[in-house]
């Protein structure tokens, strides 16, 4: 069995984060991701980040995502890409699937950087390939130059929902509309207003009622709904689209928590069901650290200070970094997070937070 | 009822003019001036830390809304590429008799020519009439958000965000 002082699941900006701080001070660090290119959601952002210097706003996603790989590198990380973690069991040992062998490691200090999945609405036709989340639209546009369809329809009009939206226009699709069935726009209006002046209407307070078609996608019709959600018949509208995207919402990725008992919470605001932990990022597991979507649904600046967070708190437990400089770096890294969880926006994720905060106490 | 950003994906003209960012009819008239439609309190502050002449102030809470001080402002147009929300312009009220000029951020290809004729959209994407590609702005420290401007008839330099090529 492979031993090391540490390691990260998932190479996206939580786990790279938290990899760069371990390893700055010193920790051997081991990153494993499942896919065979690192960065996680970031190599799909090619739009700029909010934030401000310290979270290198203004920057676009993948360039972040970009850095941060050549940083962990530069500082002796090992990633270990096509690398599933099967199970984590006890005492940190782990069964590790790199590409088609099974490899046992084991290590002192472990950072769940899984990320989340995408929901999914199911409706009448969604089996129909044209059907696609907002995710795999990326993936097709922004990582391998592959346009997803001509005409298409976007269910979801939170941030993901518009940002995606204004991603398949520079890839040369017609976006025919947002819809959502929340009566209000879920996503920042700056976002919304970029593809609103492009001439996409947004249908708010709709949902989709069915996908049309024989062998792919051929139309998609929408309905409005009451407010108790309720269809509302007589007001369908029908669209001539190739592809329907679905932006509803992610959920956190915490198989691998539940199987070592981590304590979990259920916070709406966060995307579901969420491992409490605390300032440090730690679990209720000892040794077993949080970061980025897994703990609770947010974005790739907030995923890089909990990595952070992580990162410098796995240092000080084993050895590498005094209490007085840990204390500081937290304190520096706390502030920043808390610019970037306040205003309405960050508001209930930061509720959200301080949920899980009290159940470690409690 | 059903207008504004929440509602429709787009300012409405009352969000519009309770913004910090906007700048007097007055001051559009002097020159170039900055028009900042950021009016939701977002974490974000680049434009305040790119201005060159301190004429954006966000302040330490970043979710703060960006303040315009249009009297230092000269309209240099370096915000314009750098908001991530590509939520502002610069507008030029004293251009010509006729005609105003109004610098979009523009981050599709292919990329206008100057001299084009193009069609000048609204905030909701409406035709509203026709505007000349003056320049197209495109450097490295702009990270491939080109900066375009649009001289459109003065009635409208307040409402033309966006254009279409007619090609």
């Amino acid at each position: 069995m492979r031993r090391c002082e540490m390691i990260s699941i998932g190479a996206g900006p939580a786990g790279l984060a938290g990899a760069i701080e371990a390893a700055r001070n010193g920790v051997e660090v081991v990153v494993f991701d499942e896919n065979e290119r690192p960065g996680g959601q970031l190599f799909k952002q090619i739009h700029k980040f909010f934030g401000s210097g310290e979270h290198r706003a203004g920057e676009r996603g993948f360039n972040i995502g970009t850095s941060l790989l050549d940083e962990a590198l530069k500082l002796g990380v090992e990633v270990s890409l096509n690398s599933v973690v099967l199970g984590i069991y006890e005492g940190g040992a782990m069964n590790v699937m790199v590409r088609d062998r099974i490899e046992q490691v084991k290590a002192e200090k472990i950072l769940v950087a899984t990320g989340a999945s995408e929901n999914m609405v199911p409706f009448p036709g969604w089996t129909l390939p044209g059907v696609i989340g907002a995710g795999a639209a990326q993936t097709m546009a922004n990582i391998h130059g592959v346009r997803p369809g001509k005409r298409l329809l976007m269910v979801g009009s939170g941030n993901v929902g518009v940002v995606v939206s204004y991603q398949m226009l520079q890839a040369g699709c017609e976006v025919v509309a947002i819809i959502d069935a929340a009566p209000e726009v879920g996503g920042y209006g700056v976002h919304a207003a970029k593809v609103a002046r492009t001439g996409v209407p947004f249908y708010l307070g709709h949902t989709i009622k069915n996908a049309h078609g024989k062998k792919w996608v051929e139309g998609a019709t929408i309905q409005q709904v009451d407010s108790s959600w309720n269809p509302v018949e007589g007001t369908e509208k029908t669209f001539d689209v190739d592809t329907i995207c679905v932006a509803v919402g992610l959920n956190p990725m915490t198989q691998l928590l539940k199987m070592v008992a981590c304590k979990m919470v259920f916070v709406p605001a966060l995307g579901g069901s969420i491992p409490a932990h605390d300032k440090n990022q730690e679990t209720s597991v000892p040794g077993i650290y949080v970061a980025g979507d897994v703990s609770g649904i947010e974005e790739a600046s907030s995923a890089i200070v909990e990595g952070r967070l992580a990162g410098i708190a796995a240092s000080n437990s084993l050895g590498y970094l005094n209490d007085d400089d840990f204390h500081k770096q937290r304190e520096t890294l706390l502030k920043s997070m808390a610019g970037l969880r306040s205003g309405p926006f960050g508001q209930k994720r930061d509720e959200g937070k301080q949920i899980l905060l009290q159940s470690m106490k409690g | 009822m059903h207008s504004g950003i929440k509602k429709t994906g787009y300012l409405s003209a009352e969000e519009i003019n309770s913004g910090p960012g906007i700048p007097s009819a007055e001051r559009r008239k002097k020159g170039p001036v900055a028009v900042i439609e950021c009016i939701q309190p977002i974490p974000c502050n680049p434009c305040e830390t790119s201005c060159k002449v301190n004429a954006i102030a966000v302040g330490d809470d970043i979710t703060n809304l960006p303040h315009l001080d249009q009297d230092k402002c000269i309209g240099c147009a370096s915000c314009i590429a750098i908001c991530p929300g590509q939520a502002i312009f610069v507008v030029d009220d004293g251009f010509e008799e006729e005609r105003s000029r109004v610098m979009i951020p523009y981050e599709f290809l292919p990329l206008p020519q100057t001299g084009d004729v193009v069609t000048a959209l609204d905030r909701s994407g409406k035709a509203v009439g026709e505007a000349e590609v003056l320049n197209v702005r495109k450097k490295e420290n702009m990270d491939k958000t080109a900066v375009v401007t649009l001289a459109v008839p003065k009635a409208l330099s307040m409402n033309v965000r966006f254009f279409k090529s007619r090609k």
